[in-house]
């Protein structure tokens, strides 16, 4: 364990740079994007690097806290910058600060207005996703987690597709009326408990009563982050306006948060209200998984199929949570991880294409297989994740969510489980509406396989989908202990409400 | 070394898979048909050491999953029903890679055939080898997904596009219950490594499970749940649809994937979890009559079939039931050694179809063929030994297998067991009379193919003939060969403990003392189907069609296969699609985003519209709007005062 602020750095590395493009980056057009983007790139890669150390040196033995930093912030409120990464954090942080030069590269081309504020938006936004991981007092954590909006907001503002102010306007109504709720709710607390540090509040017991309105509040927010049925309608509309790495960033992590915001608040602090809302989770989640599943099969759109498959996805994470078993907790965490590499990888995928044709209507492509070999063995690997394939890492999360609601509870797990069948049709009907057929459109007779650059975009992501599906089990191992600890201390303290409320009668 | 034979064709399918465009056409071939031989050669090996020998063991790799008291690793297990099943894949896999040289040899890739085959390959031995639940289904998707490939391998046709989907989905479906299962079987045992599960069954046997909001016998739920996976996988009555559409791909795959190896996943997993099936007497009574009616119920299809690999596809399925039946009497080891004989005498009539489809330049209609014999001697000779095996003629490889499966169903005396019996004497007169309809369609009488498609008639290559060779000595001799050991007096050391049968339930033993006429019936319908045939096709060309226009009704149901197809669309496919849309359009757009994001928008804008309607600019407006204001005041006040 390092004393030097690993954390900090890694959360705020990205800013600096950020502001060295500001600052230093000057000149004619053409050179500030192209300086702009080498920077956006190497601060991003060494964020990367950096925050591997974390996994180098994670202690997967315990379930406490690890690197942290705790200096006072607004002493008089008791309010501090207070660090810190557990089992169920630490991944995350490495998703985003993966996530990010893969981004900074796949907008090499097609992001050419504007390419420094593209850039610094990128990296801000980096600082804040990780930040919010890492933010172990609420205030903190509420000031990353409504600011991850604003970029994000941009980014689809500035730089999206045609409609992108609908969709950019949609996906703020949504978010702001769940963040107001929350704001409410940790207030509420804040003055229950007269503590806003989180590692002080897990231990905290509220007021069963109360926590029924906390943890209603905190779902408004959350579900919507989520997404799940049925404030889902957001999401399509800002993956299909998002340009590429938006939908990347918006795919891979910014659905995470909502779910990262149930384990981390709902869940520990909230167990008795956890309980009592669990067949609502669950009926939700079940209609998220058939119900999206069979809009996907409709769509004519590629973006907003795979944006309606995400929110199939997001609903095995959201029953995986719920079980409150250790696969399915793991499950809901590696499904997580699994979605941010497979979905991401989907939206490259489409932006290639989109890069070429500049639409992402279905039916206008057919038959590129024989254009663009590599690129359809590339997409058929990410689909086959999508599917849930052994061998993939979609297979290791919904395989393990599933047999932790099996032990819970079998309707559950049986209507859960037709999703692997509805998930095959729509990616299997895609990828042959794409990519197979003959190739007869005369646009298409002329386009050329992915570059090196695009490769080097999608082979990590390749790599981390097969190694995940046949060796997760560093994965596993980091977030043992700490879903192992949130079901035992959720035990206790079910059995400490049962004995008050016995003692009270 | 054993791990070897396993990895060998996955190394061989990497290599021809990334580096065809530097290995070119012919070093693909080279690598993956070395890789194979190499690894049929060890299980040859494999074969007499383990099972002959006596001598299973287990290989561990590492850790996949572990999660709480989920723990499942990669190991391979060889037993003597892995050997056995090892020693079938390889084997066939590796002429049916022989075999491709020359029957590919004018498609433009290669190298992408080869590494699909070697592929399907190694994930069919990870299925064989699997030592859990798991793995098993690792294996089990893998080769769908081969399938999936391969069936859609020519990706222009829509026809190979349409195929291969429905052969994944459907597949899914089966996947669906196999999933289930294994989910049920980690909640009643915490765990899913065969071994702990087999050992804990016999303690677990009267466990109730909670299953869909009631109590059920634990074992017959998961044994259930876990033949929907075997059914869809084995194209079983309800789950069939998919196999005969298989074969829009090229015919070395049918051979392979959908004869051989891939569709008889189902029986091998029966087979293998008899130690739990041994304990659900509802779940075998089930596998029974699935079994016996896909013996029946493919048989009367492959009746009129036209399409030559049509015909050897439902054939299939039927052949498919037998052994389910097998198992479901207890005769597992009945059931394998059918396995194991039709794995050489289907690939070979699959291969030969293939060589007679090479030759007819890609023609599969067996109406437009007919007096090839002389053209293609060797193919037919082939065709022949194939089709006799089929039968189950004396002395060829299915009359060893085929009767001893009877004999079993026979045997059992129990009302499925007679049950079974009969269907399976039925589907055996179908079988000898669609297959030797095949061969007089297709060798016999005038030529109904045109004159430039007759004129490039010839005799297949030495890569295509050799594999047809090698696989017809297993069609002749392996029967005769295994009966001892499969089910004959060898049996009990042969299969060792891979292979539980109940005391009581040793139907094989009482199977070899089946009064005469049972043997002797067999060998009479299929006498008679044959006899039917050539009164039929040889001797009256024209009572077919005057036949099929006396039975119109029953033909028409037959010929479209039952309408299974039809069923499945209107009450799967198009509702699907239908509610998908109507689920967007109208759940997400009018209700959701209605109610939701768009109707606060309308209500703000309407009262942002109302509020800005006040703004006139007329000063009387105003002034009017004040008057009101200052009366109103007034009046409230003054209200206030009295009050």
């Amino acid at each position: 364990m390092t004393d030097w602020p690993i954390l900090s750095l890694v959360t705020f590395l990205p800013t600096l740079g950020a502001a060295f493009i500001l600052l230093f980056i000057r000149g004619d057009a053409a050179d500030v994007a192209q300086r702009s983007r080498a920077t956006a790139l190497w601060v991003s890669l060494s964020t990367f690097l950096v925050s591997l150390l974390l996994w180098v040196d994670f202690d997967t033995t315990t379930a406490s806290f690890q690197y942290v930093q705790k200096i006072a912030w607004i002493p008089s409120l008791g309010i501090s910058y207070h660090m810190g990464v557990d089992g169920i954090s630490m991944l995350f942080v490495i998703l985003s600060t993966f996530l990010t030069p893969i981004c900074v590269l796949a907008s090499w081309q097609s992001v050419q207005t504007r390419v420094k504020e593209y850039m610094v938006a990128f990296l801000v936004l980096e600082t804040l996703m990780v930040g919010m991981f890492c933010a172990l007092d609420f205030v903190l954590f509420y000031v990353f987690f409504e600011a991850v909006l604003i970029p994000m907001f941009l980014i689809i503002g500035i730089w999206g597709g045609a409609n992108r102010v609908y969709a950019a306007f949609k996906f703020f109504l949504y978010t702001l009326a769940g963040s107001v709720l929350m704001l409410i709710a940790l207030l509420t607390i804040y003055f229950e408990a007269d503590s806003s540090d989180i590692p002080t509040l897990l231990h905290h017991s509220f007021d069963p009563d109360l926590q029924r309105w906390l943890w209603l509040a905190f779902f408004a927010s959350f579900a919507v982050k989520v997404p799940m049925w049925p404030v889902h309608t957001w999401l399509p509309d800002a993956h299909v306006e998002a340009p590429t790495a938006g939908s990347v960033i918006l795919a891979g992590v910014l659905l995470k948060m909502g779910a990262y915001g149930f384990l981390r608040f709902s869940v520990p602090m909230l167990p008795f209200a956890t309980e009592f809302f669990t067949p609502l989770i669950y009926t939700l989640s079940i209609i998220a998984v058939i119900y999206t599943s069979l809009v996907a099969l409709a769509q004519e759109d590629m973006k907003k199929l795979i944006a309606y498959s995400s929110v199939a996805h997001m609903g095995f994470v959201t029953i995986g949570i719920f079980t409150l078993t250790q696969q399915g907790l793991q499950g809901a965490l590696f499904q997580m991880l699994s979605h941010g590499i497979i979905a991401s990888a989907l939206f490259l995928c489409v932006g290639v294409v989109y890069d070429r044709l500049h639409s992402r209507e279905i039916a206008r492509y057919g038959g590129l297989v024989h254009r663009m070999p590599v690129y359809a063995a590339m997409f058929m690997v990410f689909m086959l994740g999508s599917v849930g394939l052994p061998g993939t890492s979609g297979f290791v999360g919904e395989f393990l969510i599933l047999v932790g609601v099996f032990q819970v509870n079998s309707w559950v797990a049986m209507l859960a489980t037709t999703g692997i069948i509805l998930g095959a049709a729509y990616m299997l009907y895609l990828y042959r509406r794409v990519i197979f057929g003959k190739l007869t459109k005369d646009d298409l007779k002329n386009m050329l396989d992915l570059s090196p650059r695009e490769i080097a975009v999608m082979a990590p992501l390749i790599v981390v989908t097969l190694w995940m599906g046949i060796y997760p089990a560093p994965f596993l191992a980091v977030m043992d202990a700490s879903v192992a600890n949130l079901i035992s201390e959720h035990k206790t303290a079910m059995e400490a409400i049962k004995a008050v409320s016995l003692a009270a009668r | 070394m054993y791990a070897l034979a396993v990895f060998l064709p996955l190394i061989a399918a990497i290599i021809a898979g990334l580096g065809g465009r530097w290995l070119k056409d012919s070093g693909a071939q080279f690598v993956t048909c070395g890789a194979l031989l190499a690894s049929a050669a060890i299980s040859i090996y494999m074969l007499f050491d383990v099972a002959v020998g006596g001598n299973p063991q287990t290989v561990e790799l590492f850790t996949w999953i572990s999660s709480g008291t989920f723990e499942v690793t990669w190991a391979l297990r060889f037993d003597q029903l892995t050997a056995v099943m090892m020693f079938v894949v390889t084997v066939v896999s590796a002429m049916v890679h022989v075999y491709s040289i020359g029957y590919m040899h004018h498609d433009p890739s290669i190298p992408r055939f080869m590494a699909y085959l070697s592929l399907f390959t190694f994930f069919m031995l990870m299925l064989v080898t699997s030592d859990n639940f798991v793995q098993m289904f690792f294996g089990w998707e893998g080769v769908g997904l081969c399938s999936y490939f391969l069936i859609g391998f020519w990706y222009d046709r829509p026809a190979a596009n349409d195929a291969a989907i429905k052969a994944f989905l459907v597949n899914r479906v089966g996947d669906f219950g196999f999933a289930l299962g294994i989910m049920g079987v980690f909640f009643l045992y915490q765990a899913v490594s065969f071994d702990e599960v087999f050992a804990a069954t016999p303690e677990l046997s009267k466990a109730t499970i909670h299953f869909l909001g009631a109590e059920y016998h634990a074992l017959t739920v998961l044994c259930i749940l876990l033949f929907i996976g075997a059914m869809g996988k084995s194209a079983q009555l309800g789950l069939h649809t998919w196999l005969p559409d298989a074969m829009e791909g090229p015919t070395p795959v049918s051979a392979l994937i959908h004869a051989a190896t891939m569709v008889t996943a189902g029986v091998f997993m029966v087979a293998r979890l008899s130690p739990m099936f041994e304990y659900s007497p509802i779940a075998l009574s089930l596998v029974v009559v699935v079994g016996a009616s896909t013996a029946f119920f493919a048989a009367t299809i492959g009746l009129c079939q036209n399409d030559i690999k049509r015909v050897i596809a439902y054939s299939t399925c039927s052949q498919l039931g037998y052994m389910f039946f097998a198992c479901g009497v207890s005769a597992y080891s009945a059931g394998i050694f059918h396995l194991t004989t039709h794995a050489f005498f289907k690939a070979l009539l699959f291969l030969g179809a293939g060589s007679v489809i090479h030759a007819m330049s890609g023609e599969q209609d067996m109406r437009k063929m007919g007096g090839l014999w002389r053209l293609i001697p060797l193919t037919y000779t082939m065709m022949w030994v194939g089709s006799l095996a089929l039968a189950g003629l004396p002395f060829f490889a299915g009359f060893y297998s085929k009767d001893m499966i009877l004999e079993s169903a026979f045997a059992a005396h129990t009302g499925l067991g007679t049950y079974a019996f009969w269907l399976g004497i039925a589907a055996a007169i179908m079988t000898a009379f669609y297959s030797w309809r095949l061969l007089i369609m297709t060798f016999h009488g005038s030529s109904r193919a045109d004159e430039k498609t007759l004129a490039h008639v010839h005799e297949s290559p030495k890569s295509m003939t050799i594999p047809l060779l090698v696989l017809a000595l297993g069609a002749i001799f392996s029967g005769f060969v295994g009966f001892d050991y499969f089910v004959g007096e060898h049996m009990a050391e042969f299969w060792g403990k891979s292979i539980f049968v109940m005391e009581g339930n040793n139907v094989i033993e009482a199977a070899h003392h089946v009064p005469f006429w049972v043997k002797a019936l067999t060998i009479i319908v299929v006498l008679g189907g044959i006899g039917l045939a050539y009164a039929m096709y040889m001797g009256a060309p024209n009572s077919p069609a005057r036949f099929v226009a006396a039975i119109r009704p029953v033909y028409l149901f037959v010929y479209n296969k039952w309408y299974f197809d039809e069923l499945y669309d209107r009450i799967f496919v198009r509702p699907a699609f239908y509610l998908g849309r109507g689920l967007w359009k109208e759940g997400d757009g009018a209700l959701i985003d209605g109610l939701g994001p768009d109707g606060v928008t309308a209500v703000v804008r309407n009262l942002a519209r109302r509020a800005s309607a006040l703004q006139t600019g007329y000063v009387y407006h105003y002034a009017f709007a004040m008057l009101i204001g200052v009366a109103g005041m007034v009046t409230w006040y003054l209200y206030g005062q009295t009050g």
